[in-house]
């Protein structure tokens, strides 16, 4: 990478990455979004909403979130040393509330009293119905109805916070089609209600908003390897679905030009298998939900069924930033198989007391493999987005186990 | 994005028996045979032509006899080249307008757009419940300062008395879910579903000729 892209300056004005991104949507949400993005671009430089948003983030999400070293795992590897970023630690489980927290804020100083979200996993929707609860707000979450039958705890935890969990049964009936569905509510009620988009992915300003509320992990990873080592760590490496948890890592280090960027998407059984969830790695460039990126669609456009064992990374799109991260080569992606995502989900277990999200678990994996390919002076920091708690049914499943 | 449960239950239908962008070109092309006046409009939304290709989608449409093409989420900032590209093979790039869309994008939009405009009647999705006529007529108003392009009004439009008061002030009536709802009931008897679809036509045709003497 010798670009002398200056990576903070975009998107531009429009919510272009190159020629990814954009506003692909109906002329019915163009004012919404008009709107938003004048609220957003207020937000983003008043120094009140950003105190609110710092205090919220330390008292109400417990932030900064740690980075532990994780020597054992390190040592058995046997390569680079191994530093975890802890969204794990965050309220509600995962990073996902980084962004409700901030979009939260914006609502309310829009003057909108009915929150709308999509959700795969039910993190970002539990994250929703988190925020919509604490701000008194009515909430309603967009979730397909097999990603329902998957995550029935999150389901419970969402209903017990207040929101209603509507469920999708057109398409595919998972993520991409309760996003359609969401999208359809806001163009019918867009005087009361806000969309609070979970990742880097939809229509501008949607990807640059959730960056910036997500760039938090970064920016702390920044300062806190520099504290504690006086230099930036040799590699970054994060799971990508839509890609909020990446692209927060990400972001604060892209003109970092020694610092080697991975995302790693979910190869599912296996990208010859068809059965995958790795956009970038196998897709191509198209439109869905509002953006330009890549997308895995067939030969007639189609949006195609995806699959992985994380519901989290079950997405056929991604977000337009790393579509054009890999373009230029600032980021590599990579995918690792459901099983080698397990195999670093019950390693972290076991030998560092971590249960991490079997999202988290993809780039655990690919660091399985990165790791002993440095050497030990070397640093890598891998974003642990989330805790595993609401997996264990699915992994005691795939062991044969019926708890 | 823009479709209501009826139209979209329509897409998985017409999906799940093999349709594509390709076959719809090849219903045109048959329609063609027997028909060459009707003025013929896609509408669909952008990935499907994207992934054909914009240049080939042109072609492809131009050699079928297609006349038009509303790509719904396709708003003007993003439309210029596949609009030239379209309008370059003399087919009319077509356009929404909402009740919430300003003058700006309004100006915006008349300048790419050929053919005609397509005002949306409400904030919903396609086949969604009742319209203001007064608030569309207001609307509409707006926009014909701005352009001498004909206006089509649709989303809600479901029955003659409706589609009568649309005539009064719209230059055409969309008739979507209505006619969708109909060839989705009567999927199994083929008769009986062009018999259905054609009285629920010509009441509308009907009632806006009689209300527009």
């Amino acid at each position: 990478m010798h670009s002398p892209v200056n990576f903070s300056q975009f998107p531009d004005q429009a919510g272009h990455f190159g020629r990814y991104g954009g506003r692909f949507v109906a002329e019915t949400l163009m004012e919404a979004l008009h709107e938003l993005n004048e609220a957003w671009q207020d937000c983003r430089n008043d120094p009140d909403f950003l105190a609110e948003l710092d205090t919220d983030l330390a008292r109400y999400v417990g932030r900064p979130t740690p980075i532990y070293y994780a020597e054992r795992w390190s040592r058995q590897l046997g390569g680079a040393q191994i530093y975890l970023k802890r969204e794990d630690l965050n309220h509600t489980g995962a990073h996902k509330i980084n962004n409700t927290v901030g979009q939260g804020l914006l609502a309310k100083r829009m003057g909108k009293t009915r929150l709308i979200a999509e959700t795969g996993a039910g993190q970002h929707g539990v994250a929703s119905a988190t925020i919509a609860a604490r701000l008194g707000m009515e909430c309603v979450v967009y979730m397909g109805a097999e990603d329902i039958q998957r995550q029935a705890i999150n389901v419970y935890r969402m209903r017990l916070l207040g929101a209603t969990v509507q469920p999708v049964t057109s398409g595919s009936r998972t993520l991409k089609d309760a996003l359609n569905e969401a999208l359809r509510d806001w163009v019918a009620n867009v005087d009361n209600t806000f969309y609070m988009i979970g990742t880097v992915a939809g229509p501008h300003p949607y990807p640059l908003m959730v960056r910036e509320f997500q760039a938090v992990i970064g920016r702390e990873a920044r300062e806190q390897m520099l504290a504690d080592h006086g230099c930036l760590p040799d590699a970054l490496v994060a799971c990508v679905g839509g890609g909020s948890n990446a692209i927060g890592l990400f972001h604060p280090f892209l003109n970092d030009s020694e610092v080697a960027i991975y995302g790693v998407e979910a190869a599912g059984s296996g990208i010859d298998t068809g059965r995958h969830a790795a956009t970038l790695c196998a897709g191509r460039s198209g439109v869905l939900h509002g953006n330009r990126t890549y997308l895995l669609s067939d030969e007639n456009g189609q949006i195609t069924e995806t699959h992985s064992v994380s519901a989290g990374l079950d997405y056929p799109g991604v977000g337009p930033e790393h579509a054009w991260l890999k373009d230029i080569g600032r980021a590599q992606y990579v995918a690792v198989t459901d099983a080698e995502a397990l195999r670093a989900f019950h390693d972290l277990t076991r030998i560092e007391g971590i249960i991490p999200a079997l999202e988290s678990s993809h780039a655990l994996a690919y660091v399985t493999q990165l790791a002993p390919a440095l050497r030990p002076d070397q640093r890598i920091v891998v974003n642990l987005s989330g805790r595993g708690d609401k997996d264990i049914y699915t992994v005691a499943d795939l062991d044969g186990i019926q708890l | 994005m823009a479709d209501g449960p009826i139209i979209q239950k329509a897409c998985e239908r017409a999906l799940s028996q093999g349709m594509s962008l390709r076959g719809v070109l090849e219903l045109v092309r048959e329609f063609r045979r027997t028909d060459v006046d009707t003025p013929l409009v896609l509408m669909g939304y952008l990935n499907p032509i994207e992934s054909m290709g914009f240049d080939a989608f042109a072609a492809g449409a131009r050699e079928a006899g297609v006349d038009g093409v509303l790509t719904v989420d396709l708003p003007a900032e993003e439309a210029s080249e596949l609009a030239e590209l379209l309008a370059a093979v003399d087919i009319d790039p077509i356009f929404l307008l909402a009740p919430t869309s300003s003058i700006e994008r309004i100006r915006r939009t008349v300048e790419l757009a050929r053919g005609y405009l397509y005002y949306v009647s409400l904030k919903g999705v396609t086949g969604s419940a009742a319209l203001n006529v007064v608030d569309v007529a207001e609307k509409l108003a707006m926009i014909r300062t701005c352009t001498g392009l004909p206006l089509g009004v649709g989303f809600g439009i479901k029955d003659p008395p409706t589609a009568a008061a649309i005539a009064q002030i719209a230059d055409a009536v969309v008739v979507g879910s209505a006619i969708v709802s109909r060839i989705a009931e009567w999927a199994d008897d083929p008769e009986r579903m062009r018999r259905e679809v054609g009285h629920l036509v010509s009441a509308m045709r009907q009632a806006m000729s009689v209300d527009s003497v």
